[in-house]
């Protein structure tokens, strides 16, 4: 334990170091190393899963449910086996007695519908892209000219695309249980009381839209056999999670398996999964005994691999006249879509503990009910819960701020919780370990220049300027590093939150570290080395970090909830100071000391008050050679460890954005972002500076680009990415960002995580600043993507006439 | 089968092809060329940009013949006798990929654009760049890396403040 808070010290003291701009340069962490990932990925010779050719494969191709809901009558197959180059056709019905069901891992609650997800559907498709067939043949092309000459006559059902709708008495079904899958409750504090004659109460309705993850690699399936073993390899982010699912799913004995996540291209959630193409793949080469790859196609990726967000929410806050929060109640439908996959229904519950921010108040209500609807599954994105939890709270205080005539900062600052409370148990029960949010606030407002862009807001409006600038704000945080076993065992989780890492000294004194994190862009084989380099005072590029294959990291928990750092790097340097302490016992029996006389520094062991010392290198040898070892002594320095966190860590930040809207055309353009982030002790600033813009730019994408659009029938309508827009390079600002650094006090790197903290900040503080530059005319939302029509359509339907300002000329009005 | 020459990486190759087969797949399935990626099927993306007679060209959107008789480069073949291409440099200096999916596109869209505009402004290289697309990065370093290689090959280096 003494050792823990000494590496803790250690780390926060370089982190200080860091921010005085002065890095220890003889320390690892805190530097901004050049990755070494990006050798590979900058010449081409990375392994992505479609890459893999092995003798004999054969190309997969799904035909899938051109239909939102129907019965499936008949599938005929016949006139596809014949085609050339074909090896074998299959639809639901020749796999309905191996193929079993998709896993729901998280039933939130103990009455939670959990209907039959067969991997190909068999009696009935309930959205559009499901798996009706698939088509086994030579080349990838020869497979998907054969999905043609596949028959299926469909019974239409009734379509279900509304939450709303669906709960209604009457509606159609998804499934026969009805269309709520489950309703969880929580709340905390007196919350009629904090209701009860409140000054002022604000009420509104926001809208999540469904998102589409879009990682950049579609996503891609090798599965082979020897007729005993079975090798799958996918584009996932979770091989561990998948070899356990895919051994209770498909039969296939656990010790059998063996999963292997090659680079992977992005994953955002997307890749947090057990998909039907993966069990289905992996039954084909069972039933073939070749070996199978099939890779998505963008619009069947935009069409099936799982989508994000889609909650409505219903936000109440209740106030005093200063300002002071009295209580929060959320009220959420959460569109599950056709079925509950992975995570499906943990997804919203992980928003439960959020929506009361960084705020301080008496009382809080959460009820959210889990709705079916015929669309494709929905499951984790980037944030997961959590931004659409700051999403409500930070509109609503924003809210709260124009009604009370008060500066939006200002009401923050009179309800957050400040940094000598820390500390500080929510009324949501989480205790916040660590933060300092008046740091971070003050830091963003001087390298945004707050006042100057308040001056020209004013100015803009006094001249009826059609361009009006608005200022967003959002002061954000987030529990991160998923979890703690324990909480996750009490929230219904199938599994728990722990990580483990093995650090292995090899003969010529080099370091392998093993992870069960399974990157797929982070940055964890640059990061790790640094924390090993520190730790074992070996060079950086005497470190190796093996991940990804179940085979050589066979335990692991992946990657996720910003969680690799927090946990799989602590992990990391608990096992390098377990090999150090066995190398310590084997340097004082080499210098015939006492290990406790035993010093370590710079990667050598010395007697202290001597200059005798054996390096870390020549005991690796020592113990390799095994001639002269103290007695019991194993003949290797390697250690395992296994890290189950105690509690959360909670990055925080403030971000600032100003936009200019043009009020004839409905146009939104980001003039300047600012975003000062908290994410505690920073092991690669570089690689947090990454995270923290990528993340931003995809926040950016939720509020002002992106939505997954139905027609009336349920049919997608934007499959391509020409439909569904990614920002793209010339639709983005630069970001200025920093940092405050107040180190997380529950783990020894006080490292808090990063992964997602752009994502959940940027969108809110976007969206206030188009809601605040349209406020002359009275609007007080705009239901996002907050594209050019919404935003004309806005101002011409607030009736912005009565406030003495002319809205565009005329309005159609109504919402798609 | 048209009977297609192409070279690729500096290599000759004579193949048969279906006239349906997209130059990407020919790079990918035949050649073995697997450093260019395919991200969509409307080239949207820009992942598997290639030099095709010297030009930027979305492999996914050329066919196989079309290409009879042309030079092509791909991310393989762009560094040369071991050095990489100071593009290739700038995007690991500035930190410009996470992923690495889009790369290799980016890196040969990014050569293309420097070739029209040797000093381009960061809105050029926005604009330039808007048909590749990043999940990853936000852009904020791929602008920087752009122009950190702009200034490698004027010859100016790089100014370290």
């Amino acid at each position: 334990m003494t050792e823990q808070i000494d590496a803790g010290m250690v780390a926060r003291r370089i982190a200080e170091s860091d921010r005085l701009g002065s890095p220890d340069p003889s320390r690892e962490i805190g530097r901004a190393r050049r990755r070494k990932e990006d050798a590979r990925l900058i010449t081409g010779r990375t392994l992505w899963t479609d890459d893999i050719q092995l003798p004999g494969m054969l190309y997969v191709a799904f035909l899938r449910s051109p239909m939102a809901h129907a019965r499936i009558a008949r599938v005929d197959t016949s006139a596809a086996r014949t085609q050339p180059g074909v090896v074998a056709v299959y639809s639901g019905r020749d796999f309905a007695g191996e193929q079993g069901n998709l896993p729901c891992a998280w039933p939130v609650s103990e009455d939670i519908v959990i209907p039959d997800h067969p991997p190909m559907a068999v009696e009935e498709v309930r959205y559009v892209g499901e798996a009706v067939a698939c088509v086994v043949a030579t080349d990838r092309y020869k497979a998907a000219d054969a999905l043609e000459a596949i028959e299926v006559d469909y019974e239409p059902l009734e379509p279900v695309l509304d939450m709303t709708e669906a709960l209604a008495e009457g509606s159609p079904k998804v499934h026969e249980a009805g269309n709520r899958a489950f309703t969880w409750k929580f709340s905390g504090g007196d919350v009629e009381a904090a209701f009860r004659d409140a000054p002022v109460l604000i009420e509104r309705t926001y809208v999540q839209q469904r998102l589409i993850p879009t990682a950049m690699e579609p996503r891609a399936v090798v599965a082979t056999t020897d007729g005993t073993a079975f090798t799958l390899y996918s584009s996932t982010q979770i091989p561990h999670v998948l070899r356990v699912m895919l051994a209770l799913t498909t039969g296939i004995p656990e010790h059998l398996l063996r999963v292997v996540a090659p680079d992977v291209g992005g994953g955002f959630g997307s890749k947090l999964q057990v998909t039907a193409e993966e069990v289905l793949c992996l039954l084909l080469t069972r039933r073939i005994g070749k070996p199978v790859k099939w890779t998505e196609s963008r619009s069947e990726g935009n069409l099936t691999a799982h989508h994000g967000r889609d909650q409505l929410q219903r936000i109440a806050l209740a106030a005093e006249r200063d300002g002071r929060i009295r209580g929060m109640r959320a009220d959420l439908l959460a569109d599950m879509g056709a079925y509950l996959m992975l995570v499906t229904p943990g997804i919203p519950i992980l928003g439960a503990f959020m929506y009361n921010g960084i705020y301080k108040m008496d009382a809080y209500d959460f009820t959210c009910t889990g709705v079916f609807t015929t669309k494709m599954p929905t499951d984790a994105y980037r944030g997961a819960g959590r931004p659409e939890a700051t999403f409500a709270i930070e509109r609503a205080v924003d809210e709260l701020a124009h009604e009370l005539g008060m500066d939006p900062v200002e009401l923050r600052r009179r309800n957050w919780i400040t940094h000598q409370e820390f500390p500080y148990t929510t009324i949501a029960g989480l205790t916040y370990d660590s933060g300092n949010y008046e740091a971070a606030t003050d830091r963003a407002l001087a390298l945004f220049g707050y006042d100057k862009l308040r001056a020209e807001q004013a100015d803009r409006r006094d001249r009826r300027d059609p361009v009006q600038l608005g200022i967003g704000v959002s002061t954000y945080t987030e529990m991160c590093g998923l979890a703690p076993s324990r909480v996750l065992g009490s929230l219904s989780y199938g599994a728990g939150g722990w990580e483990h890492a093995a650090v292995r000294l090899l003969p010529t004194g080099k370091v392998e570290v093993v992870t069960g994190t399974s990157p797929h862009g982070q940055g964890h084989e640059t990061a790790w080395s640094q924390i090993a380099a520190d730790a074992m005072g070996v060079p950086f590029e005497d470190v190796s970090v093996l991940h990804g294959d179940t085979t050589v990291a066979p335990r692991g928990m992946d990657t996720y909830g910003s969680r690799s750092l927090v946990i799989g790097g602590v992990a990391v340097l608990q096992a390098c100071e377990k090999v150090k302490e066995k190398a310590r016992k084997l340097a004082a029996h080499m210098l015939e000391a006492s290990p406790e006389d035993i010093e370590f520094s710079g990667g050598t062991f010395t007697v202290r008050g001597t200059s005798a010392g054996k390096t870390i290198q020549e005991l690796a040898l020592a113990a390799f050679a095994a001639h002269d070892l103290p007695e019991g002594f194993e003949p290797r320095l390697d250690a395992e460890v296994t890290f189950d966190p105690q509690n959360f860590s909670f990055p925080h930040g403030t971000h600032l954005c100003a936009v200019e809207v043009d009020t004839e055309t409905g146009l939104t353009k980001i003039r300047s972002y600012v975003a000062v982030d908290d994410v505690g002790t920073v092991v690669n600033p570089l690689i947090v500076e990454g995270q923290v813009h990528g993340g931003i730019a995809q926040g950016i994408g939720q509020a002002l680009f992106e939505e997954a659009v139905h027609d009336a029938e349920g049919n997608l309508l934007t499959t391509t990415m020409t439909d569904y827009l990614i920002p793209s390079a010339a639709d983005l600002p630069e970001f200025v960002t920093d940092r405050t650094e107040t180190p997380a006090t529950s783990n020894v790197l006080g490292a808090k995580g990063v992964g997602e903290a752009g994502t959940i900040a940027a969108t809110p503080a976007v969206v206030n600043a188009v809601v605040d530059a349209l406020r002359p005319y009275g609007v007080r939302d705009v239901r996002m993507p907050c594209s050019p029509e919404r935003i004309w359509r806005a101002i011409g339907e607030s009736g912005g006439a009565a406030a003495g300002w002319a809205g565009p000329t005329e309005s159609e009005g109504g919402e798609r | 089968m048209p009977r297609i020459t192409v070279t690729v990486d500096g290599i000759v190759y004579e193949e048969e092809v279906e006239p349906r087969l997209l130059l990407v797949h020919f790079l990918r399935d035949r050649l073995g060329k697997t450093g260019t990626p395919v991200g969509c099927d409307t080239g949207n993306c820009g992942a598997c940009t290639v030099m095709l007679d010297g030009r930027s060209a979305k492999s996914c959107s050329v066919l196989a013949v079309q290409a009879d008789g042309s030079d092509v480069v791909t991310i393989e073949g762009l560094a040369q006798n071991g050095t990489l291409h100071p593009m290739q440099e700038a995007f690991h200096a500035e930190h410009a990929l996470q992923c690495g999916y889009c790369t290799p596109g980016m890196i040969m869209a990014a050569v293309d654009l420097l070739k029209d505009d040797p000093d381009p402004s960061d809105e050029a290289i926005r604009h330039g760049l808007e048909g590749n697309l990043c999940r990853c990065t936000g852009y904020c370093n791929i602008v920087k890396a752009v122009r950190r290689a702009a200034q490698e090959m004027s010859g100016e280096g790089v100014r370290t403040s």
